[in-house]
């Protein structure tokens, strides 16, 4: 209950912010139009942003929903960088190399590199081109598994042409 | 941290907006203060007739600081105030270790002297509350280290 009031006063907040910037715009212009084109502006500055915001909460549904219901496992997410547009999962443990020792005529093999290709193609289904890749793997002796994932675009729509 | 996004972003473009305005211009930095703080104060009114709308009447001013720390501040900040002090004489400092305003500035002392400019706003959202609930106020806000602060309350008897 409180957290459903909570989200009524969310939203509401939200609203009465805006009326308050919406009333302090009409005193400080003295025609609707620049009120218009300012509100469109910064409108525009808040979709640039949210993007970051829609990315974090992508990384999270990665870590924790995908990877758990998948491979079992929930790796966490950390070192973003501070434009918010990249960021690591760390790998604990990996399955997919359980049973495995890299012999050593196979030093650069990314014996997991697969992983990479899912998240790209999984995220490229819903608009996001992304650059994945493997930074530390326990194989080659390091503590951990990291794959680094950053952010490249939105994919625009790109229908054949005539078509729907 | 989905649906405070939205308002966290607004905030940011309310600040902006302020201080452009004012680099073409006239302005000096108290009255952009001012701007925020009036239009905190206006929000703080309007949210908190919906926040009490259904509570019990309130025993005494204690008691109003603690539903602000409690109720008031978890409704907009999704936490509590983490301390709260009075000297019984009419000042409360309210003191948040982790405010979501400040939280993403960096935390070094680089930034510090942007921070009165995000802390304007709630200022007047704590104000504006109190105002409606029949206390009159003057809020101030301090931080010494990101992105604790703490704000102080100097009720005016009337």
């Amino acid at each position: 209950d409180l957290k459903a009031s909570s989200r009524v006063t969310n939203s509401e907040l939200f609203t009465l912010t805006y009326g308050a910037l919406v009333t302090q715009l009409c005193k400080d212009y003295e025609n609707d139009e620049e009120v218009n084109k300012q509100l469109d502006k910064m409108g525009y500055n808040i979709g640039v942003r949210l993007i970051e915001d829609f990315l974090a909460q992508t990384a999270d549904v990665i870590a924790k929903v995908a990877f758990k219901m998948y491979l079992g496992i929930t790796p966490s997410v950390t070192n973003w960088s501070p434009a918010g547009d990249e960021f690591s999962l760390m790998l604990e443990n990996n399955p997919l190399v359980d049973f495995v020792e890299l012999p050593d005529n196979h030093s650069t093999l990314i014996y997991s590199n697969l992983l990479c290709g899912v998240l790209r193609g999984a995220l490229e289904m819903v608009q996001m081109a992304v650059d994945v890749r493997f930074v530390q793997d326990t194989l080659r002796g390091d503590s951990v598994t990291e794959i680094r994932m950053k952010f490249i675009k939105r994919i625009e729509e790109n229908l054949p042409a005539g078509d729907e | 941290m989905a649906d405070e996004a939205p308002f966290q972003f607004l905030h940011n473009e309310v600040i902006h907006y302020i201080y452009k305005s004012a680099e073409n211009g006239e302005t000096e930095n108290g009255k952009n203060i001012t701007k925020l703080e009036n239009m905190g104060f206006r929000v703080g009114q309007g949210l908190i007739e919906r926040l009490t709308k259904d509570t019990a009447r309130f025993k005494d001013e204690l008691d109003i600081m603690k539903f602000i720390c409690k109720d008031f501040w978890t409704c907009v900040f999704k936490k509590q105030i983490d301390n709260l002090r009075t000297n019984h004489q009419g000042i409360y400092v309210l003191q948040d270790n982790k405010f979501r305003l400040l939280s993403q500035l960096s935390a070094g002392k680089q930034y510090l002297e942007h921070a009165p400019k995000y802390l304007a706003f709630t200022c007047g959202l704590v104000r504006g509350a109190l105002s409606n609930l029949g206390v009159k106020s003057i809020v101030t806000a301090e931080v010494s280290v990101m992105p604790a602060c703490k704000f102080q309350v100097m009720i005016q008897k009337m």
